[in-house]
């Protein structure tokens, strides 16, 4: 069923409540999500915004039908073509063939990629301008790599100012409602800064530019529709001013312990270094995660929001356990700037896990605080204090 | 020096910055890059860089 945004843009996408897991297993949506799709009727032109993941093609396409004959679509504008968006264009092509599809060069590229459909395809830049009739215009705005090298934003003259984003100041967050007014903020914005982490957080730089290239445009605003999630209506300067903040070396005053452990040795480090922590500098917040039974994009988006991370790894066949290695994987993706590392974990013989973790720490840009610390076999009172000293110690490089 | 653009992500590469962060001294001409430079934005290598405009 389409919802009203204004009187001449609906909201035709799908909200999927049963979403857990997104990019195969990548990426846990906890909270479901939505394929925002849009409907936006200019005077003289109506346009179509994006389409909806493939599984609700047939879906989509049909209540699309109730809310417009699909012939007086002039145009479908395909801002970033990745499956969730663009999965529903073949059904809906297959109904109006002819209709020619606005999307950067790369998007085209990207399209015939993935269906290799010889669609009407209409190359936009930045600056182009589809005129909607009535003195009015969708203006597209190119924006690569935010996430994809397809993307772009269109932003809309009419309704006081509406920024189109597609991914951008999107929320994997299930509603029935449209606007960010109408849901709890809390778990919203958690979802929000959960999504710029995993997904653009590689793109820090290109999401700071971009940013402040539209801002000194100086551009209306009353309205920012991202293609995940709820749309930014009260105070939608509030998402942008987020996304410079998120994309400038973020940190919060956290320090975030991930460890994982076979029979509790590791465990009982990381609880010691956490009370040393605590007790030198009871003013930082520490979280500790057992990476083998947390989901990993939480904790991801725990370190994201972290000035410094600690990690241990039991040493096991002369290397560290698999949940450790995968998000090690994952937090070098994410080319995090300005944190601070360090590595901790027991063994029993060789004990070469630690310094391995202090070398993928490097490699993921951290700054090495020390050596770390290691413990043979279960920690003992002294070794335990030891743990305690070594987090006060560690809390004092933070200061 | 001539600053070069990523054809794939528009990141523009300006000899003049380098790209401190992969190791690159500020002043390295787009032509004494490393073989083995990829771009820091999106990691496609030098060839699909052109001069920019
Ligand atoms: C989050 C994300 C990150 C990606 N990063 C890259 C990348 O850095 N380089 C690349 O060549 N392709 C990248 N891709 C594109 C995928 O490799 C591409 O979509 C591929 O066809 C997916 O294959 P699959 O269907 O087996 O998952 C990325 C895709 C996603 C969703
Ligand atoms: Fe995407
Ligand atoms: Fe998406
Ligand atoms: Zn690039």
């Amino acid at each position: 069923m389409a919802k009203k945004i204004t009187d001449n843009i609906s909201w035709v996408g799908k909200v999927d409540w049963e979403l857990k897991m997104f990019h195969g297993n990548e990426l846990s949506t906890r909270r479901g999500s939505s394929y925002n799709s849009y409907l936006l009727r200019g005077a003289s032109k109506t346009v179509l915004l994006d389409t909806v993941w493939g599984p609700y093609d047939r879906e989509f396409v049909s209540r699309l039908r109730q809310e417009i004959d699909l012939k007086k679509i002039d145009a479908v504008v395909m801002q970033h073509n990745e499956s969730d968006h663009s999965g529903a264009l073949v059904e809906l092509m297959r109904a109006i063939p002819g209709t020619p599809i606005y999307c950067t060069a790369k998007g085209e590229a990207i399209l015939r990629g993935h269906y290799h459909q010889d669609w009407n395809y209409v190359n936009v830049k930045t600056g182009d301008k589809l005129d909607l009739g009535g003195g009015e215009s969708l203006t597209f705005i190119e924006a690569p790599m935010l996430h994809w090298p397809d993307t772009m934003f269109s932003y809309y003259d009419g309704c006081g100012g509406v920024l189109f984003s597609n991914d951008g100041f999107g929320q994997h967050y299930a509603s029935e409602n449209l606007f960010n007014d109408e849901v709890p903020e809390g778990e919203m914005m958690r979802e929000a800064e959960k999504y710029f982490a995993n997904i653009l957080g590689p793109f820090c730089p290109m999401v700071t530019r971009k940013v402040k290239e539209i801002l000194a445009m100086n551009l209306p605003l009353k309205l920012i529709c991202p293609s995940h999630g709820v749309i930014w209506r009260r105070n939608p300067e509030q998402i942008v001013e987020k996304y410079l903040a998120w994309a400038d070396a973020y940190a919060e005053n956290q320090v975030t312990i991930v460890y994982d452990t076979m029979w509790n040795s590791t465990r009982l480090m990381a609880e010691a270094i956490a009370r040393g922590i605590r007790s030198a500098a009871p003013e930082i917040t520490v979280k500790l995660f057992n990476a083998a039974k947390f989901d990993k994009n939480n904790i991801l988006t725990e370190v994201f929001h972290s000035r410094a991370l600690l990690i241990g790894s039991p040493t096991i066949n002369n290397g560290y356990s698999f949940a450790i290695a995968g998000l090690l994987e994952m937090v070098k993706g994410l080319k995090l700037k300005k944190k601070i590392g360090a590595s901790f974990g027991s063994y029993g013989w060789s004990g070469e896990g630690v310094k391995l973790l202090n070398e993928h720490l490097a490699a993921a840009g951290f700054a090495l605080a020390d050596e770390g610390i290691r413990v043979q076999w279960v920690p003992d009172a002294d070794a335990l204090a030891q743990c305690e000293e070594y987090g006060r110690a560690f809390a004092a490089k933070l200061a | 020096m001539k600053k070069y653009t990523c054809d794939v992500c528009g990141y523009e590469y300006d000899p003049a910055n380098g790209d401190p962060d992969n190791g690159i001294a500020p002043g390295t001409a787009f032509e004494d890059l490393p073989v083995d430079w990829v771009c820091p934005v999106c990691g496609v290598g030098k060839d699909e860089f052109s001069p920019a405009e």
